[in-house]
């Protein structure tokens, strides 16, 4: 990875509610085209790592860079850098008095000043990739829970973001609706997408993590490559944490 | 008991009610925008917290929705003068109206601002939105469709409150019936007459906010 360009920077992030720390000196670096997953148990700080990336939380201290400009400053144009910043959540969040369409539609015109026409276009393709195509004019209410995060990543790749970030996004799915939004996620991450992932679902982080990132109680445990971290582990805390997935 | 109506009397005095209507309406109508822009920016104080504001506004609504507006009248109409404001009956009708619906009016507002989850505020920013857009886009179409309802009950009730502006001299639909009353005694028709120029005030008010509701319900989210 050494020679790989460093897309996005955390160094020393702090991070407390006033009632002990939720994030504590965590570093972490991720390079253009890399896929990192981040795992482990609930409450240990992922999610909210995840979210001081693009600003929804806030930082006692340390640093956030990306492309090398530090973006956890006072003065940071959030509205730029999250067009840069892709994010999907949990809960499906789409705009539920919008379609299909003007939900994916909205970030481009809105915030990139866009023509709708020609973005339209690329929707269309994009939806196409995600198998929704013949969804564009439906509402949010009208999908399943799994064909609403597809359309969530759809809303977010639209803006050409520089990294993806994913925040449990099949936690709230039902269990037959997991693999399809699993599915979208493992082709961006081979079409060469950076991406940023939270999830529980373990099988799924082997398979398209280039690195683990292990976290409990706010730190970073352990950071490896699937196969050491999964077949490995070095800590016992990521032993620990690997057994309650046995059965 | 037997009820015989006086049809001659009804018809000669139609066109005091219509004048009284007119006012009703005039009034009414100025009260109840007025009352929409105060619950919109009360609504608005409490939906972003914005501190001391945000205190006044709710002891306001306290005030507001714990005193009869019959009272808030007295006070605009009769307290007032003794310590050297004069203001016209109407425009004690207008401000005694507004101070009443306004605080349902923010009420109304707010409980649609506050039905709609975090998490849309959350997913607008990340798509490189600002605050002002979220809310011109997401937070307020979906936040206002919810209100109707509640808006339009508010706009009705805030209608049939206009029947203490008599106390401030002002010749509504509630001062001709009790006008007529005194002096003819003919209390049937005046009560009559009375409520039917109300329902026919109001009815079309609760049509208009029924189709409004299905509408907002059905179109906008697409069900």
């Amino acid at each position: 990875m050494e020679e790989l360009e460093k897309l996005l920077e955390l160094r020393h992030i702090h991070k407390d509610y006033g009632n002990g720390a939720i994030l504590k000196d965590v570093s972490l670096d991720i390079h253009k085209g890399e896929v990192v997953v981040l795992i482990g148990p609930s409450g240990c700080g992922k999610s909210t790592l995840l979210r001081c990336v693009n600003g929804l939380e806030s930082i006692q201290s340390g640093d956030i860079l990306l492309d090398g400009n530090v973006i956890s400053g006072k003065k940071t144009k959030w509205s730029e850098v999250r067009q840069k910043i892709g994010m999907v959540f949990q809960s499906y969040d789409l705009f539920p008095h919008m379609t299909v369409l003007d939900n994916i539609l909205l970030g481009p015109m809105k915030v990139q000043g866009r023509k709708k026409q020609e973005v339209q276009e690329e929707a269309e393709k994009l939806l196409e990739r995600v198998g929704l195509l013949d969804k564009k004019n439906a509402f949010p209410r009208q999908l399943s829970g799994g064909q609403k995060q597809r359309v969530a990543i759809v809303r977010a790749l639209i803006l050409k973001p520089e990294i993806m970030l994913f925040d449990e996004v099949t936690a709230a799915l039902d269990p037959e609706m997991v693999r399809e939004v699993l599915d979208v996620m493992l082709e961006l991450a081979k079409a060469g997408s950076t991406m940023m992932i939270v999830t529980h679902e373990m099988q799924f982080a082997r398979a398209v993590a280039d690195r683990i990132v292990f976290l409990d109680d706010g730190e970073i445990v352990e950071a490896d490559t699937p196969e050491n971290f999964f077949e490995h582990p070095k800590t016992e805390r990521a032993q620990k944490f690997l057994n309650t997935f046995l059965f | 008991m037997e009820m015989s109506l006086d049809i001659n009397f009804i018809n000669q005095y139609i066109p005091l009610y219509i004048e009284a209507a007119k006012l009703t309406i005039r009034l009414g109508v100025i009260g109840i925008l007025l009352a929409l822009m105060v619950g919109f920016i009360c609504a608005m104080i409490q939906y972003f917290k914005i501190p001391v504001l945000r205190q006044i506004v709710a002891v306001y609504k306290e005030l507001s929705r714990n005193t009869p507006l019959l009272v808030q009248l007295f006070f605009l109409y009769f307290g007032l003068p003794k310590i050297g404001i004069k203001i016209s009956s109407e425009t004690c009708a207008i401000i005694g109206l507004t101070f009443l619906g306004g605080s349902y009016m923010a009420e109304a507002f707010r409980s649609g601002l506050e039905a709609i989850e975090k998490i849309q505020l959350e997913s607008g920013l990340s798509i490189g939105l600002t605050h002002a857009q979220v809310m011109k886009y997401i937070i307020f179409p979906q936040a206002l469709s919810i209100s109707v309802p509640a808006l339009c009950a508010n706009i009705i009730f805030m209608i049939k409150e206009t029947s203490v502006f008599s106390v401030v001299a002002l010749p509504d639909l509630m001062y001709v019936a009790k006008d007529l009353i005194g002096l003819y005694y003919k209390t049937e028709e005046a009560l009559l007459m009375l409520v039917i120029a109300y329902l026919i005030l109001l009815l079309p008010i609760s049509v208009i906010a029924s189709i409004l509701e299905r509408r907002l319900r059905y179109a906008g989210f697409g069900n």
